[in-house]
């Protein structure tokens, strides 16, 4: 077991998160612009960008206060639907972690249930309504087994990411029923969710951070 | 709870449909309650601001609960973020919501029975 997860290990996620995003951020525009309203890649940047900033600057001492504090900052950044749902994840795993200073992998898996537990609530998604949460519900299973199986970290995290891979490239053939894009009704089909290949990146972020 | 009026706002993804609307509720309910828009981003564009929206729900705030009207998708969830004592989110149609949970609030009506005005005009039919 290399990598401890402490505030510096969350806060280099969120750096990472950042990094890939804006890596990606053509590529989410683009899958945004065929069924959503276009601003997915530039706002989740802009929101990731100042969450990284704020957590140089106020440099939280415990891993559930770096995630409230980028949740937060996502939900004042961001402008669309992604900064009040992925802000809610981050703040509800946060508060899931609670003030320990170092976290388990199981806490870990906890949070994760716990983050997705939000963005379900707050967004009334189920999984198959080609949302994010079908990127996010199949990688917090998969850490949750990863974790009870006694797999290592990486393994564990390796796992989520390629959960959440896989949950992504399924909403392709899925019709959407939540957001904009449910407007679109069959002519979704055929797209892969932003929300879903955002999430996705947020996942393989973590892993990357972890074998580091 | 305690009995001021009930304030309202209206959360839009555009700053000028915010306003625009809460001053024909106004127009229509008379001006004596608290009718707060917040709409757009922060910088004027199209989107949702929770700076906005929490601003707006401080000036509603007469001490007998805010009701938050949203338009639609992130405007939604914004106002979900701040669901909680004395502040509740309605899932109206934003015009005739706005209007109806207007009339209910300058007439003095509860937190609740500002909810359930609005609620109704989820069921108007105009033809």
């Amino acid at each position: 077991m290399g990598t401890p997860m402490d505030a510096e290990f969350f806060t280099a996620w969120i750096g990472e998160a950042a990094r890939a995003v804006r890596a990606e951020k053509d590529r989410l525009t683009r899958l945004d612009t065929a069924i959503g309203d276009g601003d997915h890649g530039v706002n989740l940047d802009r929101g990731l960008t100042a969450a990284a900033a704020a957590l140089a600057e106020r440099r939280p001492a415990a891993p559930g206060a770096v995630l409230a504090l980028a949740g937060s900052t996502l939900i004042r950044k961001v402008g669309g639907a992604s900064g009040p749902l992925y802000g809610t994840a981050l703040r509800e795993a946060g508060r899931a972690l609670g003030e320990g200073a170092e976290v388990s992998p199981a806490e870990l898996a906890r949070a994760l249930e716990a983050a997705v537990d939000g963005v379900r609530g707050l967004g009334a998604a189920a999984e198959g309504d080609k949302t994010m949460v079908d990127a996010l519900a199949p990688a917090a299973g998969a850490l949750a087994r990863a974790v009870r199986e006694g797999r290592d970290l990486a393994a564990a995290l390796e796992a989520a990411a390629s959960a959440a891979e896989s949950g992504a490239e399924a909403t392709v053939p899925m019709e959407a029923r939540k957001g904009r894009a449910s407007y679109l009704g069959p002519r979704s089909v055929g797209h892969e969710d932003p929300g879903a290949a955002s999430g996705a990146l947020l996942l393989r972020a973590l892993h990357t951070v972890a074998v580091r | 709870m305690s009995r001021g009026t009930v304030g309202l706002v209206l959360v839009s993804h555009s700053g000028p449909l915010a306003a625009e609307t809460a001053a024909l509720a106004a127009g229509i309910c008379g001006s004596d309650v608290p009718l707060e828009a917040a709409g757009g981003t922060g910088d004027g564009g199209l989107g949702t601001s929770a700076d906005l929206v929490e601003a707006a729900i401080g000036r509603a705030d007469r001490g007998g609960g805010v009701v938050l009207i949203p338009d639609l998708g992130s405007s939604v969830l914004t106002a979900r973020l701040f669901e909680g004592p004395g502040v509740v989110v309605a899932d109206v149609p934003f015009v005739e919501g706005a209007i109806a949970a207007a009339v209910a609030a300058g007439a003095g009506g509860s937190l609740e029975a500002v909810l359930a005005a609005a609620e109704e005009a989820r069921a108007f039919r105009k033809l």
